[in-house]
């Protein structure tokens, strides 16, 4: 038993991940132990990130051979608040790191929204990527138009995975349940909505570009929705990002495209636009679009506001809303129910009296919301871990009473049989990996629980196959 | 020749970590970094030794001369990011 202290990480998301390596890095003797929901760790890269964005998922190297790889236990399957509790973990460990991100979707608060037909694109995320709770959902992609709401990544990403050709998405790790539902879909436009102007674009540079170079679509802006408004203008001039000023450029190229007759599908890019309201009888079949217009806000920020009586209707079948990621409560830690955050100081978890529990942290979207790349959390990482060892060298720290690093493993046992080690997980990921490499593929997902679990088990106790 | 950061860049800042000559922008810190989508390089300062290049967890960065075609708009880009900033700016350490 070593004599370092003993951090647990709930969540093994890039951000837990990230919290991982810095402890090493600032506390080599750290004893640090991931706590994950699924069979899998790495979260949103796994979970989230596009499958034809495979060369970022190769991070997922980089977090082995600088957590696993280096002695951090995993504790796969397991879910903190179910099948251990908070104060279970206080008791066995010097510290607890909450790296669990934002794990719902916000709403667009219009009606019809709830639709069949109408979903989260983070669900559709979920489901591409192979996430187990996601697999059953039922996406109809007969209809001939879908509409994307939102212009952030997840837009851009769910957008490109509507329009690629197929034998782009086969040479990727996209789930094959997907990937069947794929092949069959008939989406011959995307329409993507953004309440704001051009020059607002959340899309980066890189994103926009992708979706203008995409194999055999076409992409379509309306020249007039590229004029910028005044306001936009002189903003641009004054106080521009690099980022808005490559959009804006970008969007202006593609609207003075000439228009494409050979294109299998076609994207539409919308400015100033936002449902009001989702229509159909049963299900999905339009959307009714309102106008916006730009104008200053009180605090100097450019706004849009509808401009009233002006809505369009759109047909579709299928509507995808991307416009934010919202983190839900964890059981037995506070929760701040206006910023949808653990309250905190530089990652210092503080109780109701404003004051740091001690031995309770937090890191990534729970700590921060859900803003930034995946970058962004090393440096969430190095602040909240930085203030972790500042804690223990100041003894501001609790010593747990039970801190034997296999009392825990012993009580896991006991609540749930199907812990995913270390060694169950790179059971899994050599699994699909060579499931993968017969198909010329990074890997195929195994996307269902049983199937992980059963990945997961050494080979003497699985199931003899045919 | 010059190194050249793609789109794909997640901005971990493992390459500025290594940079011999500080020709990695934009920096944490920078006013500029949090808008920032991605890192860039310096053409004009950057001496080609690699380091980036090894640093980088998702091979992000490409020698000039053997960047995808798909990235091939990087190498403006990064010349693009540095030809608004002054002198001083590129050149501070």
């Amino acid at each position: 038993m070593g004599s370092g202290p003993r951090i647990a990480i709930v969540g093994a998301g890039p951000a837990g991940a990230f919290a991982a390596v810095c402890l090493w890095e600032l506390r080599r003797e750290a004893q640090v132990d991931l706590f994950e929901r699924l069979p899998t760790p790495w979260g949103l890269l796994r979970g989230g990130v596009a499958p034809d964005h495979q060369e970022i998922k190769r991070l997922d190297d980089t977090f082995d051979r600088e957590t696993l790889a280096r002695g951090c236990r995993l504790f796969g399957n397991v879910e903190v608040g179910v099948d251990v509790s908070h104060e279970e973990l206080m008791r066995h460990y010097t510290a607890v790191i909450y790296a669990t991100g934002a794990q719902t979707d916000k709403s667009l608060g219009i009606p019809g929204e709830e639709l069949p037909g109408s979903w989260a694109a983070t669900e559709f995320v979920a489901w591409y990527n192979g996430h187990p709770d996601y697999r059953g959902l039922d996406f109809d992609l007969s209809p001939r138009r879908a509409v994307v709401i939102g212009n952030g990544n997840v837009a851009a990403d769910v957008t490109r995975m509507l329009v690629r050709s197929l034998a782009e998405l086969e040479r990727t790790d996209v789930a094959d349940h997907a990937l069947e539902a794929l092949r069959q879909s008939r989406i011959e436009e995307v329409v993507v909505l953004g309440r704001r102007g051009p020059a607002q674009m959340a899309f980066t540079s890189s994103e926009l570009r992708e979706l203008g170079e995409l194999d055999g679509v076409e992409l379509r802006v309306d020249p007039q929705e590229v004029e910028l408004d005044p306001l936009s203008r002189s903003w641009l001039e004054e106080r521009g990002t690099f980022t808005a000023r490559k959009n804006v450029q970008l969007v202006r190229e593609f609207a003075a495209r000439p228009e494409r007759t050979d294109a299998r599908r076609r994207i539409v890019l919308r400015f100033l636009r936002s449902p009001v309201e989702i229509r159909g009888g049963g299900r999905v079949e339009a959307v009714d679009v309102g106008r916006n217009e730009i104008v200053q806000a009180g605090d100097g920020s450019l706004r849009p506001r509808p401009v009233n009586g002006d809505v369009e209707t759109i047909e579709c079948g299928l509507v995808l809303r991307s416009v934010g990621y919202r983190a839900v409560p964890l059981p037995g830690v506070p929760f701040d129910e206006r910023s949808f955050v653990l309250p905190n100081d530089r990652g210092r978890v503080l109780g109701a009296d404003g004051e740091p529990l001690p031995g309770v942290y937090a890191v990534g979207w729970i700590k921060r919301g859900p803003t930034g790349i995946l970058g962004t959390n090393k440096r969430d990482a190095d602040e909240t871990v930085r203030c972790l060892v500042e804690d223990l060298a100041a003894d501001r720290v609790p010593v747990p009473p039970d801190p034997d690093p296999e009392k825990i493993v012993a009580l896991l046992a006991e609540r749930n049989p199907d812990v995913v080690t270390v060694e169950g997980w790179r059971a899994i990921d050599a699994d699909e990996r060579q499931r993968g490499s017969r198909e010329q593929r990074p890997r195929v997902k195994l996307s269902s629980r049983d199937e992980l679990l059963a990945a997961a088990k050494p080979a003497a106790e699985r199931p003899t196959g045919p | 020749m010059t190194y050249v950061i793609a789109g794909s860049c997640i901005k971990d800042d493992s390459c500025i970590e290594v940079c011999p000559v500080d020709c990695i922008h934009p920096k944490p810190g920078d006013p500029d970094f949090e808008t920032a989508e991605q890192l860039y390089i310096d053409p004009e300062i950057c001496i080609d030794c690699d380091a980036c290049v090894e640093a980088c967890p998702v091979d992000a960065i490409f020698p000039e001369a053997f960047t995808p075609e798909k990235f091939a708009y990087a190498l403006d880009l990064n010349a693009e990011f540095f030809a608004q900033r002054s002198i001083e700016e590129r050149t501070a350490a």
